[in-house]
């Protein structure tokens, strides 16, 4: 297990201080002109080295983001600093804890990143559910600006640098990098055809780099302890900590910060209770946001928790979202709640997508119900596989995985529950009503 | 636009302390990029209008921005948190999406209909209450969760979640989190790490 001396989080749960005071007992702000001295090259070698990748779900390499930008400013289009903080993948709900209790981490890291990638302002974009979170974030930023941590000269660095906070008004495609971009230019956000990337055309047209709260909170410790610190925590490519939220069918749900590389049934066991009626008792584990597809209990029993090996099984790290379904779930059912989300969400923009997420939502309410043939299933499969890869932005992946996953998986769990709808199966194995899980 | 509600309505404008924040939040984005701002000011507006968004509203935040109206009603209509009809003094909004349907956000439904009487997208007659299903909160470690209005209530069971509308309906300010009194997201039985605060 992790030592807590290698934690990053150090207030997750908010037991201390979230203000600048307590940041600074716990390490925050210690030093941070010195790594700023050590110029805008250093900072995105050291992130490099250090193997870090992005935290928001897709697992790109931050240092080798951070220096797509440009090294020359151009006076007329300034660089931009973007924060990620529009956390809506469903299972995901660690951003919330970084913000609320460990604000400090975030702002240091957004001077110390918008100083590496040579940009003088930064916005942090915060699903606008998070009002209360969006509050302390702006608190915190006026503590910084008053102790002249921000702003200008920040830190007596003799770079200027300045801190905002944006907040949405309720979209999941606003966590999309391009629809947040354009959801951060007053309009509607729905994603941007890629290329160009946003290091060379982003917001407002100026270079930028958007990154997740985790991805930019951990930057200042990395700096502080060293690349190569973060880099000897994990597995090779897949390093360093981790914070985890494990939800659903466990007995004590919570978010956990571990290292990379912790094997899925140690992560619940020694954190969250362990699998609600025991390891025996688990379904399914969906392993890192509801867009990753699920995994049946053989898998889960000796999986583990990063980016290669869950690709290796087919599914994902992602946001590193547990979602934990014991042997009450209807799975069918459970997957077919993640196509309403997927449904509700799309933006409406590409047509695979806006027809198609509505289209798999009916016709999984069928597959729940059973009232659907078995031709259905390939059907399904058929469809989800050209949305896939069929639209500007991943929303169209992510609302056909977790089905393919499901397919994957549990095709003889739909085959008898349409059978049962035909009165061929004894319906006692096979409850036709979604099943209400106790809590 | 095309709700009888939505274009009726009393004439709109942000009052003058209103306004000043409002010209505080257009000053953090660039000279030339005030629709930047479109987002925050149409939050301005549904609370100073009672919590939805006339058509008077989008208008006025339309003219603060010198904005076409069109790009303010589409922006208003496509983001799920501006309400183009009137609510209750509490939005009831439960989370519908699966982490929390595992925990028994049915259960939830269920209470709150019997407790409020109304369906869901109903307000209750003395406009107390609107009820909504929403898709994920975002605090899914905390399941089943709700929101109203501004604050999140977690950890939810039915007869904690009647108590709660209840209290509202009382008039009172219940706490908000985590209803079995948690901390935050740490495991209920206390935290397995941190046992020490560290250097970050």
């Amino acid at each position: 297990m992790l030592r807590d001396s290698d934690r990053v989080f150090t207030n997750l749960y908010g037991a201390h201080d979230w203000g600048l005071a307590g940041a600074r007992q716990r390490g925050d702000w210690d030093g941070t002109k010195g790594l700023l001295e050590k110029g805008h090259d250093w900072i995105v070698e050291e992130i490099k080295a250090s193997d870090l990748r992005g935290r928001g779900g897709a697992g790109f390499p931050a240092g080798l983001k951070w220096s797509f930008m440009p090294k020359q400013i151009d006076p007329k289009r300034p660089h931009y600093l973007v924060v990620n903080a529009d956390e809506s993948e469903p299972g995901t709900c660690k951003d919330r804890d970084i913000i609320r209790n460990d604000p400090h981490k975030l702002i240091e890291g957004c001077l110390l990143a918008g100083f590496a990638m040579r940009a003088h302002v930064g916005y942090i974009y915060i699903r606008g559910e998070f009002i209360d979170e969006a509050h302390r974030l702006d608190a915190a930023i006026d503590q910084a600006y008053q102790a002249g941590l921000l702003g200008k000269n920040a830190c007596g660095s003799g770079w200027d640098f300045d801190l905002y906070v944006h907040r949405g008004a309720g979209a999941y495609i606003c966590g999309e990098e391009t629809g947040l971009l354009e959801s951060l230019e007053g309009k509607p956000g729905r994603p941007r055809l890629k290329p160009p990337f946003p290091a060379a055309v982003g917001l407002y047209g100026c270079p930028s780099t958007i990154n997740n709260v985790e991805t930019i909170a951990v930057a200042p410790t990395i700096l502080r302890r060293g690349g190569a610190w973060f880099a000897g925590l994990g597995r090779p490519k897949n390093t360093g900590t981790k914070v985890f939220c494990i939800s659903g069918h466990v007995n004590q749900p919570c978010n956990v910060e571990e290292e990379m590389g912790i094997p899925l049934r140690e992560l619940i066991e020694k954190h969250a209770g362990g699998v609600r009626g025991g390891w025996d008792n688990l379904k399914a584990i969906i392993p890192g946001g509801s867009s990753v597809p699920l995994l049946p209990k053989a898998i889960c029993d000796d999986v583990l928790m990063d980016f290669d090996s869950l690709r290796a099984v087919r599914s994902g790290l992602g946001t590193a979202a547990v979602i934990v379904m014991d042997k009450t779930t209807d799975v069918i059912a459970a997957i077919a709640r993640l196509s309403h989300f997927y449904m509700h969400e799309s933006c409406g923009q590409c047509t695979p997508c806006r027809e198609g997420t509505g289209w798999v939502y009916r016709t999984m309410q069928r597959m729940v119900k059973g009232e659907a043939s078995v031709e259905d299933i390939d059907r399904l499969n058929d469809v989800v596989g050209q949305i896939e890869g069929h639209t500007i932005c991943a929303l169209g992946d992510a609302a056909a995985w977790p089905v393919q996953g499901l397919i994957r998986h549990f095709r003889d769990e739909l085959e008898a529950r349409i059978l049962v709808a035909k009165g061929g199966l004894s319906s006692a194995r096979f409850s036709l009503t979604p099943g209400i899980a106790a809590a | 636009m095309s709700g009888g509600e939505a274009n009726g309505g009393a004439a709109f404008a942000f009052t003058p302390e209103v306004m000043a924040r409002a010209k505080a939040i257009i000053a953090k984005y660039p000279p030339g990029r005030q629709a930047s701002a479109v987002l925050p000011l149409l939050d301005l507006a549904q609370r100073q209008n009672g919590g939805w968004v006339s058509r008077a509203a989008m208008d006025h935040v339309a003219e603060v921005l010198e904005m076409a109206p069109i790009k303010v009603y589409e922006v208003a209509t496509f983001y799920t948190m501006f309400n183009l009809k009137p609510v209750g003094r509490h939005l009831v909004q439960l989370c519908r999406t699966t982490p929390c349907w595992l925990r028994g956000s049915e259960e939830l439904r269920y209470a709150a209909q019997q407790e409020l009487g109304v369906g869901l997208k109903q307000t209750t007659a003395d406009g107390q209450f609107t009820l909504v299903e929403v898709e994920c909160l975002g605090a899914c470690v905390n399941a089943p969760v709700v929101q109203i209005n501004d604050h999140f209530y977690e950890d939810l069971d039915a007869e904690s979640f009647r108590e709660l509308l209840r209290a509202l309906r009382r008039g009172e300010t219940p706490a908000i989190g985590s209803k079995t009194g948690r901390q935050c997201s740490a495991p209920a039985s206390g935290p397995t790490t941190l046992k020490e605060i560290g250097r970050g």
